[in-house]
């Protein structure tokens, strides 16, 4: 019973307490660079969520294989084959997004939230934890990055999911799409996230 | 189970069996990808080629014509497309480095009197927002139908003819200089098309 709750905690403390973006402000490349829509903040936190989750798996299977000197250039090869992986099967089966996401998807490589992950938790526990602090970690970086996407497009281009919101004649804040845009609205949602959770959580 | 230790033998075969390992991942995940990849890509161009040119009944694919040119760095791909037999149009892909961020890649189709049928983005990495409205309707529809020996291909601000985007005149500039070019080529090829008939 007690490892159950563990485990939940262990899974919540990615989406909340520790989200790798508003909290723990990891990754910040991607996140400041593809969130221009909802659907790219959406597609990028699923491609990182995947890479996630399987490199934790595979190092905490190989953890004590690997000597500690050479634990990183080991986690980085494993991090960027299913990184490879992830952008070959785009390409073939998803070719729009694929372009969308464009240069972003090899930077997963060095997303440091991904290593961070592998440093700071696969490599010292069980395969079970870590993947269920990938999932965690995970589904928190894809709600920053929509919820992310989804202000920026909203305030900048008017429109949600490609949906217009609203009419052609609305002035929007271009900036939201610009690249200060992504900053202004990054840290009005991180004080946002940061209030709220302080009342919730105590 | 416990650690290995750091010696260098320890280090040289872990790594080393890791290495091999996603090699091996790779190459299946590569081979497994790569009919898919090109099934893709070839599936984008026909796509495209169904936008820009008229009606036609073969396969504007089979007899591609590559042609490198100095103004592009991509080589410039000339399609043909028929009808009973008959030419009815051609599509031509050119592109312009000039874009905001780089390359703008178009396809365009001509009708035989050299009027611009319509146009399909390939290939742009504008900001979204402002430069990638070059896609929306409103901004080709002042394309359409236009003959290019007549029509100015430049914006306003340049004396042409063309409005630019608000607030994305370097886009639309990028556009306007890959139409031209893909207009260049097409006047090239009738002329070298009507010599040889002759």
């Amino acid at each position: 019973m007690a490892g159950i709750i563990n485990q939940k905690q262990n899974f919540l403390k990615g989406i909340v307490k520790e989200n790798p973006i508003f909290v723990m402000l990891l990754g910040m490349c991607p996140t400041l660079g593809v969130t221009t829509s909802a659907f790219n903040g959406l597609g990028m936190g699923v491609a990182t969520l995947f890479v996630l989750l399987m490199s934790n798996i595979v190092v905490s299977l190989v953890k004590n294989q690997i000597p500690n000197k050479v634990r990183i250039p080991a986690f980085i090869i494993i991090i960027a084959s299913f990184v490879t992986v992830v952008e070959m099967v785009l390409e073939a089966f998803v070719p729009f997004l694929y372009e969308q996401l464009g240069i972003f998807i090899p930077l997963i490589v060095v997303n440091c939230l991904i290593l961070g992950r592998a440093e700071a938790f696969a490599s010292k526990n069980n395969v079970l934890s870590s993947i269920i602090d990938a999932l965690g970690m995970g589904i928190g970086f894809v709600i920053a990055l929509t919820v992310l996407g989804a202000t920026r497009e909203m305030l900048g281009n008017g429109s949600l999911f490609d949906f217009k919101i609203f009419s052609e004649n609305v002035n929007t804040f271009i900036v939201f799409i610009l690249p200060p845009g992504a900053f202004i609205a990054l840290a009005y949602l991180t004080v946002l996230f940061n209030k709220v959770t302080s009342k919730i959580v105590g | 189970m416990s650690k290995k230790e750091s010696t260098f033998i320890n280090m040289v075969v872990s790594l080393l069996v890791i290495t091999i390992i996603s090699g091996f991942l790779l190459g299946y995940v590569n081979d497994l990808t790569i009919k898919p990849k090109a099934k893709a890509r070839l599936q984008k161009k026909v796509d495209a080629l169904k936008i820009v040119l008229p009606e036609f009944d073969n396969n504007p694919v089979e007899n591609i014509k590559k042609i490198k040119s100095e103004k592009s760095k991509d080589s410039i791909e000339i399609y043909t497309a028929y009808l009973n037999k008959s030419i009815v149009g051609t599509a031509i892909t050119s592109s312009s480095e000039k874009g905001f961020n780089g390359l703008v890649k178009l396809m365009v189709g001509f009708k035989l009197n050299g009027n611009i049928q319509n146009i399909q983005i390939l290939d742009q990495k504008e900001t979204p927002g402002l430069g990638t409205k070059m896609k929306g309707d409103n901004f080709i529809k002042q394309f359409r139908g236009k003959n290019p020996s007549i029509y100015k291909l430049k914006v306003k601000k340049d004396g042409g003819d063309i409005d630019a985007l608000t607030g994305a005149t370097i886009s639309s500039r990028a556009f306007a200089e890959s139409v031209q070019l893909a207009y260049d080529e097409f006047v090239k090829t009738k002329k070298s098309t009507k010599t040889t008939e002759n």
